[in-house]
């Protein structure tokens, strides 16, 4: 009886057959004329109040027994976080933007039961002012190729069944049944798939030397420590569809020779941890993990490691000795982790989106994959648009597009008709690039070449009101507390070069200052230990090179030309436009503005300190930022 | 045939490496014979004479570090086309090498490191000595009191020569500090007094107290005391 219970609940396959017979036997199941309900549960939309809509969702589904009719489900990141909570109602797709838990029975009603659309929860087109109804009209998404981010909004995370119905584990089988692991790297490195960490360094060739290196035990390693302010598409990966991470990780094992390996992944993110759990416990009860991989002979293990939130850990010598329970400080690579890596074995680091790349070249082939992108950089990147932008989210785009499409015509441009000054690239030891640079193509040489890099794909957008020395003053004091501390160039430069910014800022600058932290950009550059301090100087150097005018006025005239730093600013009321309403003297905290009624009022600067509430509560353009 | 370089005034003509386990290369335009699986600094090191390296975070009794990037060199591995500075310490040996110890560019990249290990402690002997050597007069930067450069080299000698790990770098980036657990003013039990953190520290930042017992460098007020502090309460750690 025991044993007959275990076989009925017993979910392993065994063979290529078992795993196309279940896919065959989900897809039959399915009932298509049940009308799919996807809410984005991916971070964004969850902070913006997700997880209300899906309770209210699951609650009136049960309520008025819509199950049959309904096909819920709660997905990944679909990338327009701006737009939050966004649900998608199929198989049309219609696309309902801010939505909240109020708005449910509604849509149950109108939409779900009766086909009719709810205009107001529709997306406008601020250009045009059109209401779009379907997904694949928004111009947001239409612009994008959503390789790996499509599946997103698609499948529920927490369930494999929905991969496998997707297509999922097919790669994985071709790759057990139809390649040999020498077929596979070869595939890999045809496809001109580059790193997607930072560092661009061609994926095959990386495998290629892993697979040659000696030794009996080597590790898979993927690297989830994405730290860069501003930056979450690895989250959203992991968190939204972890089965494809993970096929590539089993993949890039068998080419390699690997049998155990390791999700190094951040404890601040806690819902892409969860995701990724459920996921591997599903895929070693669906037989793709453990032992005998799909009737193959093939073993692999993998095991997640929760990282204590160090940025420099997401450089790969530092997480590996965290890895080993040791302090996350980087090492010399003088030595290649392909030779001496995890425990002094054989290793294989790939980024989250490197090793979702991996499945998608296996199936269609590399042939395929190679013809997205641009000469020296194939495929798709992911970005995440954020900063001064309307349409802040995940976006897809083949390698190649120019900056000036992704920021206008799928980022919708500058909110509140102000004019774009920069975008910083490859977090924080990235560079930002000016607006005559805008039409150059996005690849990892090009934005190299203008002093800048492809880094993890970030990407910080930045208006007229930003101040470029305040900017770089930003990214290198998170530097300086995020370096390991390990060298002296970066822990000792950094900190003086974070010193010398904070006297720029305060308006207490010298000119030759300038010179120092050059020299200081060069000692980082030549002589620290790792990837990170080498590159540390780069915010400086590049907001020196393009924006060398606004230091000059700050060290010169003690003046910041975008009215950001607080030491060099002072708010003024034009007597002319004052009406003396009194609504800057009451929102003042320090009670620094007094003046009769109905006459102008004036700011006390001995006590202001400059916070900036007068100015903005002012509705008559009366109190002047200088 | 080609005249090596073995130490001091000497060279000699050695026909043939005498078994494979050699490497020859050259440093400072002279042709070098050492046996594989060494690095640089070792190398140059065995070689009194020949260069002349500095290091602050090296000590042949522990595992090499990389964290003062003093012993910075240039080397070249296509044939002199181009050179990349590599921290000598820790790079191996490899056949058919150049190895630049001392030029300008390396010395220009010494001295900057030199000026910041002097910002941070302006009162140390070997430091200063070091000022004085590559011409730094004054630090352009606003200047500390320390006496400690987080060489690292006490933590490591106390595990891998002793095997107590009694003390720890702790924290990161500009917190960085050497510390013992849980921020104790007086090393525990954990320390077996024997001193070999005070022996190997290069600047002399770590002293012998009365109790037998090393005197780490104190450099902030640890974060658990900035928490006592702001309660009221006394921790177990505080002094007094």
């Amino acid at each position: 009886m025991v044993e007959q219970v275990k076989k009925l609940l017993d979910k392993k396959l065994k063979s290529v057959e078992e795993l196309e017979k279940l896919r065959k036997s989900i897809l039959n199941n399915q009932d298509t004329s049940r009308i799919t309900v996807s809410v984005c549960g991916g971070t964004g939309c969850r902070a913006s109040g997700a997880e209300a809509v899906v309770e209210a969702f699951a609650e009136e589904i049960e309520k008025r027994e819509l199950q049959v009719k309904i096909d819920f489900k709660e997905t990944g990141c679909h990338g327009f976080c701006e737009r939050g909570p966004v649900v998608v109602i199929g198989p049309k797709k219609i696309f309902y933007q801010h939505v909240q838990s109020e708005d449910v029975p509604e849509i149950i009603n109108e939409t779900v039961l009766q086909g009719k659309v709810v205009k107001r929860l529709l997306y406008t087109d601020p250009a045009t002012s059109e209401e779009i109804t379907y997904e694949s009209d928004v111009p947001f998404y239409n612009r994008q190729t959503r390789l790996i981010l499509g599946a997103n909004g698609e499948i529920d995370p927490t369930d494999i069944e929905q991969y496998i119905a997707a297509g999922g584990y097919s790669a994985l089988s071709k790759a057990l049944f139809q390649m040999n692991p020498d077929k596979i790297v070869n595939e890999i490195t045809q496809s001109g798939l580059r790193g997607r960490g930072g560092g661009g360094f061609p994926t095959g060739r990386k495998w290629q030397s892993c697979r040659t290196s000696e030794g009996d035990i080597k590790y898979v390693l993927c690297n989830a420590d994405e730290g860069d302010p501003g930056a979450y598409q690895d989250r959203s990966i992991l968190e939204g569809n972890p089965h494809s991470v993970i096929e590539g990780m089993i993949i890039g094992a068998y080419a390699i020779g690997a049998h155990r390996g390791y999700i190094y992944v951040r404890n601040e993110y806690p819902l892409a941890v969860e995701h990724a759990r459920i996921a591997l416990d599903q895929a070693i009860d669906y037989g793709f993990l453990g032992e005998n991989i799909l009737g193959s002979g093939f073993d692999f293990k993998v095991t997640i490691n929760k990282g204590g939130g160090a940025f420099v850990c997401g450089e790969s010598s530092a997480l590996i000795a965290s890895l080993e329970g040791k302090i996350g400080e980087p090492k010399s690579k003088y030595v290649h982790m392909s030779e001496k890596g995890l425990w002094d074995k054989p290793s294989l680091l790939n980024n989250v989106k490197t090793w979702a790349n991996v499945p998608l070249i296996i199936n269609k082939g590399a042939e395929w994959y190679s013809k997205i992108g641009t000469a020296g950089s194939k495929g798709t990147m992911i970005f995440s648009l954020v900063g001064k932008i309307n349409n802040s989210g995940l976006v897809e785009v083949p390698m190649g597009i120019t900056l000036r499409e992704m920021i206008y015509d799928i980022g919708g441009g500058i909110p509140n008709g102000k004019k774009f000054k920069a975008v910083q690239t490859g977090g924080p030891s990235g560079g930002c690039i000016p607006e005559e640079f805008l039409d150059t193509p996005v690849d990892f040489d090009e934005l190299t070449k203008l002093g800048s890099m492809m880094g993890s794909g970030g990407m910080i957008i930045m208006d007229e009101d930003t101040c470029m020395v305040d900017v770089a003053r930003y990214f290198i004091n998170f530097l300086k507390g995020e370096s390991c501390g390990k060298c002296v160039p970066c822990r000792e430069g950094l900190a003086k070069m974070s010193d010398i910014l904070n006297r720029i800022t305060h308006g207490e600058g010298k000119p030759e200052d300038l010179d120092t932290m050059m020299d200081l950009a060069e000692i980082l550059s030549a002589g620290a230990l790792c990837a990170l301090g080498r590159t540390a100087a780069n915010p400086v150097i590049s907001t020196l090179k393009y924006f060398k005018d606004e230091y000059m006025a700050h060290i010169n005239d003690k003046k910041c030309p975008a009215g950001v730093c607080r030491e060099l600013i002072q708010y003024n009321i034009d007597p002319e436009k004052c009406t003396g309403c009194g609504l800057c003297a009451r929102a003042c905290s320090m009670n620094a503005i007094s003046g009769e009624k109905k006459e102008p009022h004036v700011i006390n600067q001995n006590v202001c300190i400059k916070c900036g509430v007068c100015y903005d509560s002012c509705k008559f353009g009366a109190v002047i930022k200088q | 045939m080609t005249k090596y370089w073995i130490s001091g005034e000497k060279s000699v003509e050695i026909t043939e490496a005498e078994d494979n386990n050699t490497v020859s290369f050259t440093i400072n335009d002279k042709n070098v014979v050492v046996s594989d699986g060494q690095t640089i600094l070792e190398a140059v090191q065995r070689m009194p004479g020949i260069g002349d390296i500095p290091a602050l975070c090296y000590h042949p009794a522990v595992r090499p570090y990389g964290a003062c990037r003093l012993c910075t060199v240039e080397v070249s591995e296509d044939g002199g086309k181009s050179y990349k500075f590599v921290a000598s310490c820790l790079y191996p040996v490899k056949e058919g090498m150049i190895v630049k110890t001392n030029t300008e560019k390396v010395r220009k990249l010494r001295k900057g490191i030199i000026e910041l290990l002097l910002a941070r402690c302006p009162n140390t002997k070997i430091i200063k000595e070091l000022a004085q050597e590559y011409g730094v007069e004054k630090p352009r930067f606003s200047v500390g009191d320390q006496d400690c450069i987080l060489c690292g080299l006490c933590v490591r000698a106390c595990q891998e020569i002793i095997g107590k790990s009694a003390i720890s770098l702790v924290n990161r980036g500009i917190y960085k500090e050497v510390a013992a657990p849980f921020y104790a003013y007086e090393l525990g039990e954990g320390c077996i007094g024997c001193g070999d953190c005070a022996f190997v520290c290069p600047t002399g930042a770590i002293t012998m107290g009365e109790n037998g017992k090393p005197v780490l460098p104190r450099v902030k007020i640890p974060y658990a005391e900035i928490g006592a502090m702001m309660s009221g309460e006394k921790l177990s750690t505080s002094k007094g």
